[in-house]
């Protein structure tokens, strides 16, 4: 996670986690980028392995897209395998996998289908957790440079001399 | 004397921001020979900083300062403590904006008359009319190099445009074109041409569009009359016993407080900081604040009626290369109360990176029904919805005493909640988006609703009377002689265009006036 620090020692994750709704808002690097091993990245410091192997799946049923390979999902979550972080985290799956066996699974990993995951998530839409992990997903999943070409977005466009020569008005179906 | 200036010099004019009315106001100045210390609480930042990524240019740039909000509108509960989207910069918002440069029309001067009783707004008429702004509107066009104005073409429509265009003419409408832009649109002016590399909202690196940061500030500072003092955070407005205006205390760079004197102090920090600055400056004479003997200071906080419309194709758009916003639909602007509102909006082309649309589209959404939409970001359209907006005196920013910023001074609170006029504009323009883009075979669109605002206006209001504003027709406050208001907070009414022309237009017209008065000895 970089820790870029802004204008007046404000960190970006500050002013991420001040710009999206609610909860934590992790700034991911490309570091882990090269982890394309899931693997290696699935290995953790602070977390039990369960408990990120759950958070990774939880993410992607919030942000399901099935183009987007799970090294993507690890990166946006991995801000929180830290002592700091993982107490609260695994809390929040140990209330994960109680609401999972009150709907009569054996525990959120356990329900297969993503429909039976949503209703659980559904349930504790409203809780600080779910926020926390819900709104760092909007940063740490969409901005990463390297899934915005899953989605076809360009980023940056200046050191190409914009788009004047390369198709700004290129449209050719209407 | 040339500058900079002494702390104790009190023959200069200090100008509190330099955004789009503090940057134009102090250059016009500046070019007639007034001396001028401009105090702005943000850093300099050129076109070569400037950052082609949405979130990394929104650290570098936005005012993110705390502040808080109350009220039933959306953005209380999804970005409750970023009311607005707005920049803390040499240049102010204008660094940010997408530069679409419309006039009002000429009714929208008069709304109180034109609009009649609505029931829980404030409307009233502006002091100053359509005749009265046509000269400065053609000085305004001309600083900002507007397309369509004077000799200047339109810009060529891109992707996103072409989308907009195609389904706006099956409707039926008739004024549609690529706006009235503060873009450059050909090689033959002192700007670079538009290079349509699609970061309007983050800083133009080629400086294609204009902004008071590196256009306005450098040319006033050329002529020796201007000192620009950045990361100077104002703190307090000073007066003497008279009751007129000495100075200004303000936070330098290093934090330390420091004071200006001042022989006229204009404040231009846009419609939040503008009325907490004089809330917050208020002392044993001025119990209320400075120059709120009529309670208004704050009140009529307005924000456009705004929201966006985005569709999905079965076909790429990449409507994010080009132009964010040169694409516009007028039709709707009107007044005609038949639609079942009073005022009219416009339709503008709009394109967000997938950054900020995964977190604007829907802020909050989750699950297959909102990433189906992302999966579809290359096929997408989208457009933005700016309407009046009916003034409230309960819509206000206020002092948070509970709350302070890192000078330990109480922020603004925004309480905005929508009248039923913005409710029915609103409706009524989703609908109208929509029949935009399933005109030309849209397969999913989606009514998106207002972000932080980035049009910020009312808090301070221009007025004939000075029971029912803040300032006069000049912009100078009712109640003190030497104290002006120059940014968008002075808007009597909002009307809906978008506001950067008309503030630019009367930092002009302020100027002229200023200057005048100042020489004849009057202030
Ligand atoms: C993304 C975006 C797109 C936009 N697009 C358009 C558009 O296409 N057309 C249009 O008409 N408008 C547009 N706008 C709106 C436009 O930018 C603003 O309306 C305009 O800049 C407001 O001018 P202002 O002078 O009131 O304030 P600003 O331009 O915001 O300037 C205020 C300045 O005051 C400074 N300041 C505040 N408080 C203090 C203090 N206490 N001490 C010192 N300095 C202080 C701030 O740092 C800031 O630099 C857009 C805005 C955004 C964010
Ligand atoms: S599209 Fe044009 S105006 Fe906008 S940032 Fe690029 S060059 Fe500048």
């Amino acid at each position: 996670m970089t820790q870029t620090t802004g204008p007046k020692g404000l960190s970006r994750r500050q002013l991420l986690s001040r710009a999206t709704a609610a909860g934590a808002s992790f700034v991911v690097g490309t570091g882990f980028m090269a982890a394309k091993d899931a693997a290696w990245a699935m290995e953790t410091s602070a977390l039990k392995p369960e408990t990120f192997a759950t958070l990774v799946q939880m993410a992607r049923d919030i942000y399901p897209h099935d183009k987007v390979g799970d090294e993507y999902y690890v990166v946006a979550v991995k801000g929180y395998d830290t002592p700091e972080a993982a107490g609260g985290i695994e809390a929040g799956i140990a209330a994960l996998n109680a609401a999972a066996q009150g709907k009569g699974h054996a525990s959120y990993l356990d329900a297969a289908w993503e429909r039976d995951r949503v209703d659980i998530l559904r349930g504790m839409e409203d809780s600080a957790f779910f926020q926390q992990i819900r709104g760092g997903l909007v940063t740490g999943l969409y901005n990463q440079k390297a899934v915005w070409p899953i989605f076809g977005y360009e980023g940056s466009s200046f050191e190409f001399g914009g788009y004047i020569d390369r198709g700004f008005n290129d449209i050719n179906w209407l | 004397m040339a500058a900079p200036f002494d702390l104790n010099d009190d023959s200069v004019v200090v100008i509190i921001g330099t955004g789009a009315g503090g940057g134009v106001l102090a250059n016009e100045l500046a070019q007639k020979g007034v001396s001028v210390v401009a105090l702005e609480a943000g850093g300099r930042h050129l076109p070569e900083d400037f950052i082609n990524d949405e979130w990394e240019s929104f650290g570098q740039l936005a005012w993110l300062d705390p502040r808080t909000t109350s009220g039933d509108w959306r953005v209380a509960k999804d970005f409750s403590g970023l009311p607005a989207w707005i920049v803390k910069s040499v240049g102010g918002t204008t660094q940010h904006w997408a530069g679409a440069s419309l006039r009002f029309q000429e009714h929208e001067w008069k709304a109180a008359t034109t609009y009649g009783n609505v029931q829980g707004a404030s409307l009233l008429d502006w002091p100053i009319d359509a005749a009265e702004m046509d000269p400065w509107y053609t000085k305004a066009e001309d600083k900002l190099g507007v397309t369509r104005t004077g000799d200047r073409p339109g810009l060529p429509g891109n992707n996103n445009y072409k989308v907009f265009e195609a389904g706006a003419k099956a409707l039926g409408y008739k004024e549609v074109h690529t706006g009235r832009m503060a873009i450059n649109s050909d090689e033959n002016r002192d700007r670079a041409m538009c290079q349509q590399t699609g970061f309007c909202f983050q800083g133009c690196k080629w400086g294609a569009k204009w902004s008071a940061g590196y256009v306005d500030i450098p040319q006033g500072e050329a002529t020796g009359n201007l000192e620009v003092r950045s990361q100077a955070h104002v703190a307090r407005i000073l007066h003497d016993d008279t009751g007129k205006v000495t100075g200004v205390e303000y936070f330098d760079a290093d934090g330390n407080l420091q004071m200006q004197k001042a022989r006229v102090v204009c404040v231009a920090g846009n419609s939040f900081e503008s009325p907490r600055l004089l809330l917050n400056s208020a002392s044993s004479m001025f119990p209320d604040g400075l120059a709120n003997s009529s309670g208004q200071v704050g009140r009529n906080y307005m924000r456009h009626m705004t929201g966006s419309v985005y569709a999905v194709f079965d076909k790429p758009v990449r409507f994010w290369r080009g132009t964010t916003m040169a694409g516009i639909i007028q039709d709707e602007a009107r007044h005609d109360p038949s639609r079942g509102f009073v005022g009219g909006y416009e339709l503008e082309t709009l394109a967000l990176g997938l950054p900020f649309m995964a977190a604007f589209l829907d802020p909050g959404a989750w699950g297959r029904e909102f990433t189906s939409a992302l999966d579809e970001y290359e096929n997408m359209a989208g457009m933005w919805i700016v309407g009046e907006d009916m003034p409230q005196e309960t819509n206000r920013v206020t002092l948070n005493h509970d709350v302070k910023d890192q000078y330990g001074l109480p922020v603004a609170n925004v309480h905005f909640d929508d009248h039923p006029n913005d409710i029915a504009m609103r409706n009524h323009a989703y609908k109208q988006g929509a029949a935009v883009y399933d005109a030309v075979g849209a397969t999913r669109t989606f009514p998106t609703p207002p972000y932080p605002s980035t049009h910020n206006l009312g808090t301070n209001r221009m007025s004939e009377n000075a029971r029912d504003g803040v300032v006069n027709k000049w912009g100078q406050t009712h109640d003190i002689a030497n104290l002006f208001i120059s940014d968008g907070s002075q808007f009597t009414t909002g009307a809906a265009e978008n506001p950067t022309l008309t503030i630019v237009a009367l930092a002009i017209r302020q100027a002229d006036h200023l200057a005048s008065e100042l020489s004849k000895g009057n202030i």
